[in-house]
């Protein structure tokens, strides 16, 4: 029963890694940019849902539509402000440069943050917070079921934009071949700094509903980065639902891990798998491009 | 020359220094600048001239304080102490480094990273009590040989890299740096080379985490693995200079000094500072402050 629970919890959860990891994996198939700061980004997207609340009592679902659009904006500014200049450099010295950036990116957000809004923890609790779905003796919180579809559904839109849309199918070119999409006219620039717009703001969606369903600080960035690369390690780049399976995959065995090794160990066995994947396909995460 | 003359200077000065003053927060600060030095250099040897980018740095950091630590407190004299922490982190770092060098670029970054966290929360879980020093030891606590202690260390480690470098062994790593397909076309094993730069990075890490476990009264055992050593190590080596002996040392100065002075009014205003300033270098002056330096020195030369 308990260990029945807690895979429905790991569940849950996993659906927010599979979201954060759509992002992550958004920006680094297409730009080949690792921003490790992408867990920073994420913490901000949840105090932004937290500052509506507590400043305005906005619902943290509807304050979602002002804070995507937000977190979208700040993806246009980084990447103009930053990452545009590593996107030049060839293969190699791209990722090394942008996981610097990202790296020093993520020391300014989090000191930041720690001035706004101080190191404590913070969670939006509304006033249906408690609010359990029972099935037998086991108990599903609503806010949580309802982030797992949410994040489901925001996956399937996206999806079908880069299918269907002109700039979806752009960013999907570009991702494949950026000189020969270049050579078919497609503006290499306009669509990196999009696809870098939008995983920034998936990952502003993903902060917001962490900030209802569980509880974010300035401090996050790190662990939700990591769960990021995780996935991404585990799922293979390219393929969003790829990432949401992936993330479910990473919810049930922190699961297992919560009951079997307790809870301190759950973010070691996210770890050690991770370090297993890299090692037995060491060449990485474009593995199936190679 | 000029370098070593500069350093000379610079070392005799510091190591006067508690002839003249007995303050205790400028003592406490030099503990701090040398440490940094240590760390910095260390990090630049792997990271700086082998081109590997190990954010893992702090783990073995604080395996050499955890190893000192428990030896020194339970009664070995402190050398015999330290020996063994320096010893247990260059064989983690020889462990790990075989499968860990099979990983290129950012992976193994990454790579790193997450094993420094296994081991961050593993210990934090398995010694969750503060570790203090014990009182009749507390009674004598003394800061100078702390001080001359971390001074040898800083010495040592830049001394074995300024040495090393020049060498044919440091051109070796150097060239795996620039291209680890020619190397190997030119009889450099890589593998070899990188192997060797880890296993002094590692070990001059361990012995900078035993001399911190010296120094330091009393601290959890998890925060000698926190991520914010390697992070440190980081921001001084790219701010001073990376890939060059004399960058890392001055990164290491700024960063201390400018932290401390930066912490009297805005506590944890300086990594807004000191992040915004490594991101600039990353982008547009790679060379840190060093190459600063000598273009506005080439600038005055030109101008006479």
């Amino acid at each position: 029963m308990i260990l029945t629970q807690q895979l429905i919890l790991g569940l849950l959860v996993g659906g927010l890694y599979g979201l954060a990891a759509a992002g992550l994996s958004l920006t680094f198939g297409v730009l080949r940019v690792l921003n490790v700061a992408h867990g920073e980004l994420l913490m901000l997207g949840g105090y932004g849902t937290f500052w509506l609340f507590t400043l305005w009592q906005i619902d943290p679902f509807v304050s979602l539509l002002g804070v995507a659009p937000a977190m979208f904006v700040l993806g246009l500014l980084l990447y103009w402000a930053l990452f545009q200049f590593v996107v030049k450099a060839h293969e190699e010295t791209r990722i090394k440069n942008s996981l610097l950036i990202g790296f020093g990116l993520t020391l300014v957000l989090h000191a930041l943050a720690i001035r706004l809004w101080t190191a404590d923890e913070r969670a939006v609790t509304t006033a249906y917070a408690g609010a359990v779905l029972r099935l037998g003796g086991l108990a599903v919180p609503w806010l949580r079921l309802t982030s797992l579809v949410l994040a489901f559904a925001i996956l399937i839109a996206l999806h079908l934009f880069l299918t269907k849309a002109r700039w979806g199918r752009a960013i999907r070119a570009t991702a494949e071949d950026w000189e020969a999409a270049a050579l078919m006219g497609i503006p290499v620039g306009k669509t990196y700094s999009l696809a870098f717009a939008l995983g920034t703001a998936l990952a502003g969606i993903a902060g917001g509903l962490v900030s209802v369903s569980y509880a974010i600080s300035p401090s996050i960035g790190l662990e939700w980065t990591l769960k990021a690369l995780v996935v991404i390690v585990l799922a293979g780049l390219g393929s969003l639902f790829g990432s949401f399976a992936g993330g479910i995959i990473l919810g049930l065995a922190e699961a297992m891990s919560v009951v079997f090794l307790g809870g301190p160990y759950r973010e070691v066995v996210g770890l050690i798998l991770f370090l297993i994947v890299l090692v037995v396909r060491p060449q990485g995460l474009f593995g199936a491009r190679a | 020359m000029k370098l070593l003359g500069a350093g000379i200077v610079f070392v005799a000065s510091f190591a006067a220094l508690p002839l003249f003053t007995t303050r205790g927060d400028l003592l406490n600060l030099g503990v701090q600048i040398f440490l940094a030095v240590v760390l910095a250099q260390s990090w630049n040897l792997l990271g700086g001239y082998a081109g590997q980018i190990n954010l893992g740095h702090a783990a073995f950091f604080g395996l050499g304080a955890l190893v000192t630590r428990a030896l020194w407190v339970g009664g070995t004299p402190l050398v015999l102490a330290l020996i063994p922490g320096a010893l247990v982190a260059m064989l983690f770092g020889l462990i790990i480094g075989v499968p860990a060098f099979r990983l290129r670029g950012a992976y193994f970054a990454i790579g790193t990273l997450g094993l420094a966290e296994i081991l961050r929360i593993t210990i934090g879980n398995l010694l969750p009590q503060i570790s203090t020093i014990p009182a009749t030891e507390l009674a004598s606590y003394n800061i100078l040989p702390r001080y001359y202690l971390t001074l040898g260390m800083a010495i040592l480690c830049v001394a074995v890299v300024a040495l090393l470098i020049p060498s044919r062994v440091g051109l070796g790593i150097r060239a795996v740096r620039e291209d680890e397909a020619a190397a190997e076309a030119t009889g450099v094993s890589a593998l070899r080379h990188k192997l060797l730069a880890l296993a002094l990075s590692t070990a001059l890490s361990g012995l900078a985490g035993g001399a911190f476990a010296y120094y330091h009264v009393s601290y959890y055992p998890q925060h000698t693995f926190s991520p914010a050593w390697t992070f440190d190590a980081v921001l001084m080596s790219y701010i001073g200079g990376v890939g060059t002996v004399h960058g890392p040392v001055l990164g290491a100065l700024f960063y201390v000094i400018l932290r401390e002075l930066l912490a009297v009014k805005l506590a944890e205003f300086h990594l807004i500072i000191f992040g915004t300033l490594f991101i600039l270098v990353v982008l547009f002056l790679p060379g840190g402050l060093v190459e600063a330096w000598s273009s506005v020195r080439r600038l005055f030369v030109r101008g006479k």
